[in-house]
């Protein structure tokens, strides 16, 4: 009975959506907030990318408040999963190859990590992005040996510095007269490296931010006791 | 033929998905399986979310020479979906914790006797008889017992 009701809600609700989906038209949006960013953001903020632009230069607050949702969810599974006792028992090393790819691609990761968030207000990518490889980099030779201890208060330092640096730039730009989050220095040489203002040094923090949370809170997914 | 049905073919691919992940986290009885529905259903909502700043021939929002304004897509959805991947994780995260713990306490995922098992610590706790019918049948309930190593953290009988 519990089954065909739920049968039903799922079936009623994809009727739903499909009917909905039919009114739309496909491939004519009206674009109408997007087509406005899109005419004025070059000029307003300067970077290539227009998603980083609608990500940090006119929705950062709501980006502000992303990261700190994420900064909860880190928070909440080391409090709800805890400290795993010293003699729990581990799972062995991986073999040679796991082991000795993992410290190969370390740097590798690294370098592309940091390429991605420094280049996200020109190419595809950005903090989230390049955050999620760092936190990879790091995440990697864990899995390779899980006895590796991890430097949990090092990653809450960077996670700290860096989300108040974040939101230290966002106060300067509120006290010389502007709104809270908004791109300062000019917009410099559109296209180049050092380009839109503040963005790529937003990029960066965020992209820090993200990755220290996220390898903090891969290993300690991966650190628990199952038993 | 190709263009006129591939708005459908997307549309239903993206409500499909979403709607595969509802019903599986309605449907199923294993507390892992419903987090994986939950990111199934998630991508759906993602997707659907992409889909509605689509238009024909259009480019990623993406300044570069010889591209121009008018053929881009909506950075706003773009921007959007960013966000709710991100958030995702985090909660796909948290819920795996959740249920770690909840392996941890009760020794099983499914939730019928995760239900179980939770009813009998409240009432135990509540320092009440744990609830059921005068009409059900006697004897044992079929739930197995606990391991006494994993009874570890939760309430000593």
């Amino acid at each position: 009975m519990r089954n065909l009701a739920s049968l039903l809600f799922a079936g009623g609700l994809a009727f739903l959506l499909m009917a909905v989906a039919a009114q739309l038209p496909f491939g004519h949006p009206p674009v109408l907030a997007g087509g406005e960013i899109l005419a004025q953001a070059p000029q307003q903020v300067g970077a290539a990318n227009i998603v980083t632009a609608v990500v940090l230069g006119y929705r950062g607050l709501d980006t502000l408040g992303e990261i700190s949702i994420l900064f909860a969810a880190a928070t909440g599974i080391g409090l709800v999963l805890g400290r795993r006792r010293a003699n729990a028992p581990r799972d062995p090393d991986a073999g040679t190859i796991l082991r000795t790819g993992a410290a190969l691609m370390f740097p590798l990761l690294l370098l592309v990590g940091f390429h991605i968030i420094l280049h996200g207000h020109l190419t595809p990518g950005g903090g989230f992005q390049g955050g999620v490889i760092l936190a990879a980099a790091f995440f990697l030779p864990l899995l390779a040996r899980p006895g590796t201890p991890v430097n949990h208060p090092g990653l809450s330092l960077i996670e700290g510095v860096s989300g108040a640096i974040f939101i230290l730039i966002g106060l300067i730009a509120l006290f010389q007269g502007g709104e809270f989050l908004q791109p300062l220095l000019g917009t410099g040489t559109f296209g180049s490296l050092l380009s839109a203002g503040t963005l790529p040094i937003l990029y960066l923090a965020l992209g820090l931010k993200v990755g220290a949370e996220l390898a903090g809170l891969l290993s300690r997914l991966a650190d628990a006791e199952a038993n | 033929m190709m263009a006129h049905n591939l708005p459908f073919v997307l549309y239903a691919g993206a409500i499909g998905l979403l709607v595969i992940g509802i019903a599986g986290i309605v449907l199923s009885q294993n507390l892992f399986r419903i987090i994986l529905a939950l990111a199934i259903a998630e991508a759906g909502a993602n997707l659907l979310l992409v889909l509605a700043g689509y238009h024909w021939g259009g480019t990623a929002p993406i300044l570069d020479q010889g591209k121009a304004l008018a053929t881009m897509v909506d950075p706003v959805p773009q921007a959007l979906v960013l966000t709710a991947i991100v958030i995702g994780v985090g909660i796909q995260a948290l819920a795996l914790g959740l249920a770690i713990q909840a392996y941890r306490a009760y020794g099983t995922l499914e939730m019928r006797q995760l239900r179980d098992r939770l009813e009998q610590d409240i009432a135990l706790d509540a320092g009440m008889a744990p609830s059921g019918s005068r009409q059900a049948p006697a004897g044992e309930r079929p739930i197995p017992p606990v391991p006494a190593v994993q009874r570890r953290g939760s309430h000593t009988l």
